[in-house]
């Protein structure tokens, strides 16, 4: 019964923020391990509008991955369901609705950066001149121009990150699925990279999903942040976070700022201490 | 347009396909040494012999003679370089290459059979390869034989193959390729089944975002992937394919090939000729290695290696 009604508040909050792109409904993963089942998410319901920037947060374990994966239908959910703008998840991959950016660059050695990024359009079936073209522009916003013609390995990490979001934002999908994208870059390359995806963010209205372990990069980059904690792993917390439009690196020292971080990191202690 | 050419400057060491030659110097140092050692063996191994029949004649000698006497038999247990090399010179330079006698002759006879083999053991191993990484099932049935295929000696099944195939009508080239395909399938099924699964999960997944069909996900992502394991297999594969053509032309006696050559040198002692032989061969799979290698470098830099 609690848990219809949380539900039916998930969804008005949701529909708040526009049509749901995402809707997550009840949905479990366990995985069956020699030393017995682990789970992996549990009673999960959430709900994304259009347009939203969305983290997902907490400590490694809490099955945030996981649950960006059950959404990309990389995943399989062992209960409840998930709808992608309505389809199925594995439906939405087959219509290609989203984009997804790894951990790692997962760039293909062989390949140069514009034809790495000109892969999914390949796969698409898109004529040469069309992709061409199209890797050119996505390399231009993430401010590659230039670049097209050199190796992965000739790239600095951060270059290599943004060629696969480039990658990620070539064949134009509506939702951006970023699983910890910046979290093998030190420190300052990582602010300028969330600034820039912040920029991205502004210019295309895409919405995104957004794995993090990072409070300050949830903080500064969502609308909403889902703080989750393990064993099992589930919502414990749903934060809004709206700073104005134009956010620069700045308002991490803003009260309004540090009052978020702070709700932020007692949720991630509250889970933290469950988990214990 | 002489100019032109002049005014391009030399590639840098890096980027040339035979790296190998950019350090000569103690190449040719290790050379000298062996050749040392080959001569002082030569002298220790034929000493006895040359010594006996001095002795027998009753001419009187100084260790300076016996010594040059070893070098120069006709049919000396080891053969020195220079006579290795003079066999070599007459039969390679000196005698024109459609003779019988000519090691060219030999040579090319053995080659043909080694490249056939080599091409049909190459598409084999890719072939078989390419089902195991696909089909579960195959890994677990095919992988046994596979394995066990190689720990039968080849001089066990060249003779079966050839006498069976002769009995069929089929002689000649392509019975030896057989042999060589035997062999050298084996280091490519292996290294492709390696290559063709090196992707890792996050590259796989990729393509699965993408709803890829396992053809693209093939071509695009495995076979790229498995460039490097291949070109690893096909030097081994194409050294022991001309092990392979060799060994396949010892048991019936082959009128011709280097192995023809090794046979008929064994059945009248001449060694130098054996040794002539031997070396045509190693210099042969030499060669072939780094044809493959000049490939491999061409080709990793088409697919952007870091040089």
């Amino acid at each position: 019964m609690t848990r219809r009604a949380e539900a039916a508040a998930a969804v008005a909050s949701g529909a708040a923020n526009g049509r749901p792109v995402i809707a997550v409904d009840g949905v479990g993963l366990t995985f069956e391990t020699d030393d017995g089942p682990v789970y992996a998410l549990s009673d999960v319901d959430l709900l994304i509008g259009e347009g939203e920037f969305v983290s997902l947060i907490g400590p490694s374990g809490c099955g945030k991955t996981t649950l960006l994966r059950v959404i990309a239908d990389l995943e399989r959910p062992t209960a409840g369901t998930v709808l992608v703008n309505g389809l199925s998840a594995d439906e939405a991959r087959r219509q290609r609705q989203y984009g997804y950016v790894f951990q790692a660059p997962v760039l293909y050695p062989w390949r140069t950066i514009e034809k790495n990024v000109m892969l999914p359009l390949e796969i698409m079936g898109l004529p040469a001149e069309e992709r061409r073209e199209r890797a050119k522009r996505q390399l231009a916003l993430v401010e590659l121009a230039g670049f097209e013609r050199k190796f992965p390995w000739q790239l600095s990490g951060g270059m290599q990150q943004r060629a696969s979001i480039a990658r990620a934002l070539s064949f134009d999908p509506k939702l951006l699925l970023m699983d910890e994208p910046f979290g093998a870059l030190d420190e300052i390359v990582r602010d300028h990279l969330n600034t820039q995806l912040l920029k991205l963010w502004a210019k295309t209205r895409k919405t995104v999903v957004f794995v993090t372990h990072s409070i300050q990069e949830a903080v500064y980059l969502s609308t909403r942040i889902v703080v989750m904690s393990p064993r099992p792993g589930r919502i414990i917390d749903v934060i809004d976070c709206d700073f104005p439009g134009e956010r620069s690196l700045d308002i991490r020292e803003t009260p309004e700022f540090l009052t978020v971080a702070h709700r932020v990191r007692e949720g991630l202690r509250a889970g933290h201490a469950y988990g214990d | 347009m002489a100019t032109e050419v002049a005014a391009r400057p030399p590639a840098p060491a890096g980027r040339r396909l035979f790296p190998a030659f950019d350090d000569a110097g103690p190449v040719i140092v290790v050379v000298l040494v062996l050749i040392a050692i080959w001569y002082v063996a030569a002298v220790a191994l034929n000493a006895a012999v040359v010594r006996d029949g001095l002795d027998r004649a009753g001419t009187a000698y100084t260790t300076s003679d016996l010594v040059a006497l070893t070098l120069e038999q006709e049919r000396p247990t080891l053969p020195a370089p220079h006579q290795v090399v003079g066999e070599l010179w007459t039969t390679v330079a000196a005698t024109p290459p459609t003779s019988k006698r000519s090691l060219v002759y030999h040579g090319a006879v053995t080659l043909s059979s080694t490249l056939l083999g080599f091409v049909l053991g190459t598409l084999l191993g890719i072939a078989l390869a390419v089902a195991i990484v696909h089909v579960k099932a195959l890994e677990k049935s095919l992988m046994p034989w596979i394995i066990s295929s190689q720990t039968i000696p080849i001089l066990a099944i060249a003779p079966i193959v050839i006498v069976v195939m002769g009995s069929m009508g089929i002689r000649g080239l392509v019975p030896k390729a057989i042999i060589s395909t035997y062999l050298c399938f084996f280091p490519v099924a292996i290294g492709m089944v390696k290559g063709l699964a090196s992707p890792d999960p996050l590259a796989r997944d990729l393509m699965w975002t993408y709803s890829a069909t396992p053809a693209e996900t093939f071509f695009k992502l495995r076979l790229p992937a498995s460039v490097p394991f291949l070109f690893a297999s096909l030097k081994v594969a194409v050294a022991i394919a001309l092990v392979g053509a060799i060994v396949a032309e010892l048991p019936t006696g082959a009128q011709a090939g280097l192995g023809a050559r090794l046979l008929s040198g064994s059945y009248y002692g001449q060694t130098v000729q054996i040794w002539a032989a031997l070396l045509a061969a190693a210099a042969l799979a030499a060669g072939l290695v780094a044809i493959v290698g000049a490939v491999e470098r061409l080709v990793g830099r088409l697919m952007g290696a870091p040089r």
